[in-house]
């Protein structure tokens, strides 16, 4: 199905597992030239991986890729690269401290001739740095200026001029809105249809349902790493969209939700708050509730759980704990006023991973309770909890790192647990962690909530999400776009986290 | 909150490090002690006789406590290069005290010195966690700074002299203990208070800090406050160090020159990760120990001490480089990166 002669690119039967876990299944997928073709799914869907392996990052396990018709395989990047496929990745991979051209031109500098040959051609180098940046429109920047000094949009305008470079006819673009600002966003508009216009093809991937009509002449859409559907992007609409992302079974078992008569009084308030990245959050949270917090990357979801904790604090606004104003300036200060934090982050953020069971589960009190509530806990509850949490550690002075995944987790639980909370924040709590660990935390967390424990949940897995929370709070923008009743669908879910469906 | 039900006593007790886990830690260099004691034996077989053996242990003192205060700092993710200037300047400013003042009391002057050393690390705390001075440039810089103002103060002729009530701790026995040196006595001190120290929630917590102080952070920690005490308690520990090293050498302008590597060497030794978060406190003294017993065999043997230098270099890489490769095996199976995944 092409409208406008031989594909571009085309991918078929495109399978690829890890570690055992197919996160692609006989993809197919075409690009014409001077086409926009959008790639949707939720977190998790495979869109980055079917990119990846179209960049040669990864290998597929089974499947053809065809450049104008002619097989291709890519052992690594550069060999996509060559063959005329850039990429445009959502972090900038650019030296700063290098000007504009020499980025551009980066490993494959214009030299000169004959003895010449060893030494850069600057001149030319500038000249078709400019060459090529006129032709993209972007007139507001010089070659000749440090990366350093562009904003994020200029960054991403040199790294599509960096591929043009490299004569790349297929761009792969990840999420190229999600760094900018919103009037930066229009410059990227004008630049893909500029580029489309020569003939260039883009594969474009996001989940912002705004973009995708604006731009995508095609959409195709992926769920559990499937294709659900190839569609003109003028014959569908954000509904049809969203239902093909989601409808998926909730098979996972969960323990009970609260029965109304569960929920204690409002435990955390939080009205008109904010910080850089929050804007106008009013929430509230009772006792013995559980209340879900989904969006997409970047929607503030996490923002929100390190914001409640101290850790990047509120700015403006207010916050009430227990019906006393708080309002946390620092994790310490949060911990004090009885709120946990159990980050997304386990190995880099959670643990001390050389140090034994006991150090970690104990690190809360001994760093931020002195004296008498220091010496009550320790050191019978904390074994206590430990052994209620089954964690599994062999040999009790082994060091974290060399638990499993799930095991942490619960150590990072139980640490939390010692300094009894009031409030506690979970910010993807079961990833990375088998489905025993799984159900094992879901089923302890819903029992602190009903012995009285408010729980904030932050999670991308719409399954999870569903099964555990009384509530969904989803985030857009760094904000709340809306709010849900328990089992909410997914559908819903999607449609509040794309924008496809607007305040409540 | 989380369950009040009576906590069958045993529940925490498999949670607890088996007795003998600190041994491990401590094991290979306690091996290399004993290695060494042995061959100090075989060469000289009267080293043993407990008058000797207590003069070694004297000797030694003011390397082991510069060991456990260097281990703090080590520990928590840092390095102090300025334990050697501190002992330096502490000898002279006592010399010079007694010079200005005679008949000062000495533990006036012993006070002046643990304050002296105390300010010093704080210092030394606060430029490298407030200000985010790489502690080895903060130390370096405080090491030159110390280094040049007792070199301005004195002309490189240190005057004055240490009294024999001061010189005591040093050099002389307790009285009614002939056999017992004031310098050993103090050593079990330090000792025994670096071990509680290490036991208890601040030194758990310092360790924790050093093996990742954003943890640690997000955990409650202080990590600032808690790094500018490991500089200090080394700032005190180098002034007692001082202390020790005027009673028994006199005053000199080089009195502590080296001392500040010696300790690096010897924490290394003992198996105490550079960049922090793991190693004992134990294993830093006993390094200690066996950085000593090593010069003083080499000094038996007929080693030239001009070569004390370059077996502590030899002795610093090696000992880094066993610790690495150990861990960074282990690093690349543990430290991959969480992804999002797919």
């Amino acid at each position: 199905m092409n409208q406008r002669g031989t594909p571009l690119l085309t991918v078929r039967g495109m399978s690829r597992s890890f570690v055992g876990i197919r996160v692609l299944t006989e993809v197919d997928l075409d690009l014409a030239p001077g086409e926009v073709h959008a790639v949707v799914g939720e977190n998790g869907a495979g869109k980055s991986t079917l990119m990846k392996v179209i960049a040669g990052v990864h290998q597929p396990d089974s499947g053809r890729l065809e450049i104008d018709g002619v097989p291709h395989r890519f052992p690594d990047p550069a060999s996509a690269r060559r063959a005329g496929i850039g990429i445009i990745h959502q972090e900038l991979t650019l030296l700063p401290d290098r000007t504009v051209a020499e980025n551009v031109f980066l490993g494959r500098e214009p030299v000169g001739r004959g003895p010449r040959r060893l030494l850069v051609d600057r001149a030319a180098m500038v000249e078709r740095t400019r060459a090529l940046l006129a032709e993209v429109g972007a007139v507001s920047f010089d070659p000749g200026t440090l990366v350093r000094r562009l904003s994020v949009a200029q960054q991403q305008v040199v790294e599509i001029v960096k591929a043009l470079a490299g004569d790349a006819r297929i761009l792969v673009m990840d999420e190229p809105t999600a760094p900018l600002a919103e009037h930066e966003v229009d410059l990227l508009y004008d630049l893909v249809r500029r580029l489309t216009a020569r003939g260039i093809a883009i594969l474009y991937i996001s989940h912002r349902m705004r973009e995708i009509f604006d731009l995508s002449d095609r959409v195709t859409v992926l769920k559990d790493g499937r294709v659900t559907g190839t569609l003109a992007t003028r014959d569908t609409d954000r509904d049809e969209l969203v239902r093909l992302m989601v409808g998926r079974e909730l098979r996972d078992y969960h323990p009970p939700l609260a029965a109304p008569g569960d929920l204690g009084e409002v435990r955390l308030a939080v009205r008109g708050a904010g910080n850089d990245r929050l804007r106008d959050i009013t929430v509230e949270v009772r006792a013995g509730e559980v209340v879900g917090v989904a969006g997409l990357q970047g929607s503030g979801r996490t923002s929100f759980a390190r914001a409640l904790f101290g850790a990047d604090p509120l700015t403006t606004g207010e916050m009430w704990l227990d019906g006393r104003p708080v309002r946390p300036n620092s994790p310490r200060a949060a911990i004090r006023a009885g709120i946990a934090l159990v980050t997304e982050d386990r190995k880099g953020q959670g643990l001390v991973l050389r140090q034994p069971v006991l150090d970690n589960a104990l690190l809360v009190l001994r760093a931020a309770f002195a004296g008498r509530r220091r010496a009550e806990v320790e050191p019978v509850e904390v074994g206590e909890l430990l052994t209620r949490l089954d964690v599994r550690a062999g040999a009790s002075d082994r060091e974290v790192r060399f638990l499993s995944g799930g095991n942490q987790q619960k150590v990072v639980l139980a640490k939390w647990l010692a300094a009894r909370p009031r409030l506690l924040v979970l910010d993807e709590p079961t990833r990375g962690v088998d489905v025993g660990a799984k159900a094992a935390i879901h089923e302890f967390v819903r029992d602190l909530a009903r012995q009285g424990l408010s729980v904030v949940m932050v999670s991308s897995e719409l399954p999870e999400l569903i099964g555990m929370s009384d509530r969904v709070l989803v985030f857009r923008d760094g904000t709340i776009s809306g709010e849900l009743p328990a089992r909410p669908s997914e559908e819903r879910i999607m449609r509040l986290s794309t924008g496809a469906e607007v305040a409540v | 909150m989380t369950g009040t039900e009576p906590a069958s006593g045993a529940a925490h007790l498999r949670w607890r490090p088996a007795p003998l886990a600190g041994l491990r830690a401590v094991a290979p260099v306690l091996v290399l002690l004993v290695a060494l004691l042995v061959a100090l034996a075989v060469v000289d077989p009267g080293f043993f006789d407990p008058e000797r053996l207590l003069a070694f242990l004297r000797r030694s003192a003011p390397l082991v406590i510069l060991a456990a205060g260097q281990y703090l700092v080590i520990v928590s993710g840092g390095f102090d290069l300025s334990v050697g200037a501190v002992v330096t300047a502490g000898v002279v400013v006592a010399a010079e005290l007694f010079n200005l003042a005679p008949g000062l009391p000495w533990l006036v002057v012993v006070a002046v010195l643990l304050l002296g050393g105390l300010l010093v690390g704080v210092v030394n705390g606060i430029v490298s966690t407030v200000f985010a001075v790489p502690s080895f440039i903060a130390t370096l810089g405080m090491m030159l700074v110390l280094q040049g103002a007792v070199f301005f103060w004195t002309q490189g002729a240190p005057r004055g002299y240490l009294p024999e009530d001061y010189r005591m701790l040093g050099r002389s026995a307790v009285p009614g203990a002939e056999w017992l040196p004031w310098a050993v006595v103090v050593l079990a001190v330090v000792g025994v208070a670096a071990v509680l120290f290490m036991r208890s929630d601040t030194g758990r917590t310092l360790v924790a800090t050093g093996d990742n102080d954003v943890a640690a952070g997000l955990a409650g920690v202080r990590v600032a406050r808690l790094r500018i005490l490991a500089f200090a308690l080394s700032g005190v520990a180098a002034a007692v160090a001082a202390i020790l090293v005027g009673g028994f050498t006199g005053v000199s302008a080089q009195a502590g020159s080296g001392y500040e590597f010696q300790a690096i060497t010897a924490v290394v030794l003992g198996g105490v990760a550079l960049g922090g978060g793991r190693g004992s406190v134990v294993a830093a003294m006993a390094g200690a120990f066996s950085l000593q017993a090593l010069f003083t065999l080499l000094t038996l043997l007929g080693v030239s001490g001009a070569l004390e230098s370059a077996v502590q270099g030899v002795i610093v890489i090696t000992a880094v480089a066993v610790g690495g490769i150990s861990w960074s095996r282990r690093a690349t199976r543990t430290h991959q990166p969480v992804r999002e995944s797919v």
